[in-house]
């Protein structure tokens, strides 16, 4: 599952559109302040973009543009062929039902238990009640938490809230993830832990995701490792090229893109920003 | 700081009315529109009507037993103290029941739900459910509109009748009236253009109440703090329109129906 390249490959199944968002020259602005300015990138089916930069350069913002929460001032932005950038609020649920989101905050809905936001887009499709409660249990051991069922947020760890978030979003299994600093302020234990259930989520379900993080070691691990399905753990890969594994780069600062690549060519950069963003 | 530029204040004024009417109109057109929530509705019910009950009977009850003291201590200059059932039930139904009802459940429940969905907005949980693809105007908002309007009908409709029997009550054990001439009174005097008025507004200002306590949640920002401010400017308000709309529904209703 490891052999394909992250290139569109000729011949291969007629697919829906093998690019899953596309932003074209998007700018947005606060306050008279640009925040992004001019930024452009694919994101392909089954790839993971890992958005770096630091606190305050609009990695939410894209998130958020994303889904089409916030509007850009000018470009214009494609998730899943819907143009998110000129589609009126009430035409987006469609897509955005689509696409899980895990906020930066975890944004869990504080009056209903685990399960009710896990279970929130079943219960919004009226589900049958069984069939919700089997599949919420299912998404909470993929991470891990399958006690917690009865709990409030309120009750939980922000590790766990992060991970209890992580489960909302991939319930619906839906074909875009993104993940807004799903390690952030967590243990080097639970951060492996999430990190291997993102790598777990491209491996087994080939999700496309976009992955801010401000962790650039995450990133760096989810290059070099590949889900092993027999030992249900990530193992590291050996031999071919990491950048074999769908997870590119992307890096901002001062609201433009300033790189975008595979791990080796960010390692190879000659800039001096990023020479010293990775050092 | 910021200086105050009016320019920016218009802008930020026409801004919050637009949003407001878009929200307002929503809240009414999601009605006709795929998924209804019957359950939010039920809840937020009995969160508006059942809560609101105690206060609404108690304030009833005694402005309904005020106003018999009062009307009977004006009338009595004019030997028209027989009259006190009418002046209570026309003062209640036409007027004091609606307001004060409305005065009361903006006072709780526009603060309650701008409280709400203003947490709800500062932390994202509102775009959360918006990018779990529900709209929150449809699970939030339409639902307290509908369960605001329909209860505060029936909270004004108790409130009048509690009233009538607080004003019964000061009638025949303090004035010393007829029970039997106080309600005939109270109930002859009464056209339907009284009762009319008086089932009208509590549509309108249950509609207020929902529409201005979600819309000021629902912009609120700024932390904590913000849901405070929010909570506070969605009681005044709502408070202030219901009277002012108040004034214009009689005087149009007035109009329509001319004196006999
Ligand atoms: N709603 C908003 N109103 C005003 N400014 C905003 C708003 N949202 C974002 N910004 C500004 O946009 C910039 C980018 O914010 P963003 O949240 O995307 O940063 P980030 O890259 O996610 O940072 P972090 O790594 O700390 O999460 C910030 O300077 C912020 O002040
Ligand atoms: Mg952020």
């Amino acid at each position: 599952m490891t052999t394909s390249l992250a290139s569109p490959q000729p011949g291969t199944l007629p697919e829906p559109p093998r690019k899953t968002v596309v932003f074209e020259d998007v700018s947005i602005a606060y306050d008279n302040r640009p925040v992004l300015d001019g930024v452009s990138f694919t994101l392909e089916r089954g790839e993971t973009k890992a958005l770096f930069g630091v606190a305050g350069s609009g990695k939410t913002v894209i998130l958020k543009l994303a889904l089409g929460l916030i509007k850009p001032d000018s470009g214009r932005i494609f998730v899943l062929g819907t143009e998110v950038s000129a589609t009126r609020e009430r035409n987006l649920f469609e897509v955005r039902r689509k696409i899980g989101m895990v906020f930066q905050e975890s944004a869990l809905f504080d009056s209903l238990t685990v399960e009710g936001n896990v279970g929130f887009r079943l219960f919004e499709e009226h589900c049958p009640i069984e069939e919700i409660h089997e599949r919420v249990v299912e998404a909470l051991r993929f991470v891990e938490l399958e006690h917690t069922v009865d709990l409030f947020p309120a009750e939980l760890s922000g590790g766990m809230r992060r991970r209890v978030a992580i489960a909302r979003a991939i319930i619906t299994k839906p074909e875009v993830l993104l993940y807004d600093s799903p390690t952030g302020g967590l243990d080097p234990v639970t951060s492996t832990t999430i990190i291997e259930l993102l790598v777990k989520q491209r491996d087994v379900y080939k999700t496309s995701a976009l992955l801010v993080t401000h962790r650039l070691q995450d990133a760096f691990t989810m290059a070099d490792h590949r889900f092993d399905r027999e030992l249900n753990r990530m193992v590291p890969v050996t031999g071919g090229a990491a950048s074999n594994l769908h997870t590119r780069f992307l890096v901002l600062r001062d609201a433009k893109k300033i790189f975008e690549g595979t791990a080796a060519e960010l390692v190879a950069s000659n800039d001096e920003y990023i020479k010293e963003y990775l050092s | 700081m910021r200086l105050f530029s009016p320019i920016e204040w218009a802008k930020e004024s026409v801004m919050a009315v637009q949003d407001y009417s878009l929200l307002a109109w929503r809240s009414l057109t999601n009605l006709f529109r795929h998924p209804r929530y019957w359950a939010d509705i039920l809840q937020q019910a009995d969160l508006i009507g059942v809560g609101s009950l105690p206060i609404v009977v108690l304030t009833g009850f005694f402005t309904g037993a005020v106003l018999a003291l009062q009307s009977a201590n004006s009338l009595a200059r004019f030997g028209a103290l027989s009259f006190t059932g009418q002046l209570v039930s026309l003062s209640m139904v036409r007027e004091l029941g609606p307001v004060l009802t409305g005065l009361m459940v903006a006072g709780r429940n526009a603060s309650g739900m701008a409280s709400e969905l203003g947490s709800m907005k500062v932390t994202e949980q509102i775009d959360a459910m918006r990018a779990l693809g529900t709209d929150p105007s449809k699970k939030l908002v339409t639902p307290r509109v509908v369960s605001s309007v329909v209860m505060l009908f029936f909270l004004t409709i108790i409130s009048d009748l509690v009233g009538l029997a607080g004003g019964s009550m000061v009638s025949t054990l303090m004035l010393r009236l007829d029970l039997n001439q106080y309600w005939t009174s109270a109930w002859q005097s009464l056209a339907f253009e009284d009762v009319f008025m008086g089932l009208i507004k509590p549509v309108f200002f249950g509609f207020i109440i929902a529409t201005i306590g979600c819309h000021y949640g629902l912009r609120a920002k700024g932390g904590t703090q913000g849901v405070g401010r929010a909570t506070t400017q969605a009681v005044v308000a709502a408070s202030v329109i219901i009277l002012v709309v108040n004034f214009f529904i009689t005087r149009f209703l007035m109009a329509f129906f001319p004196m006999q």
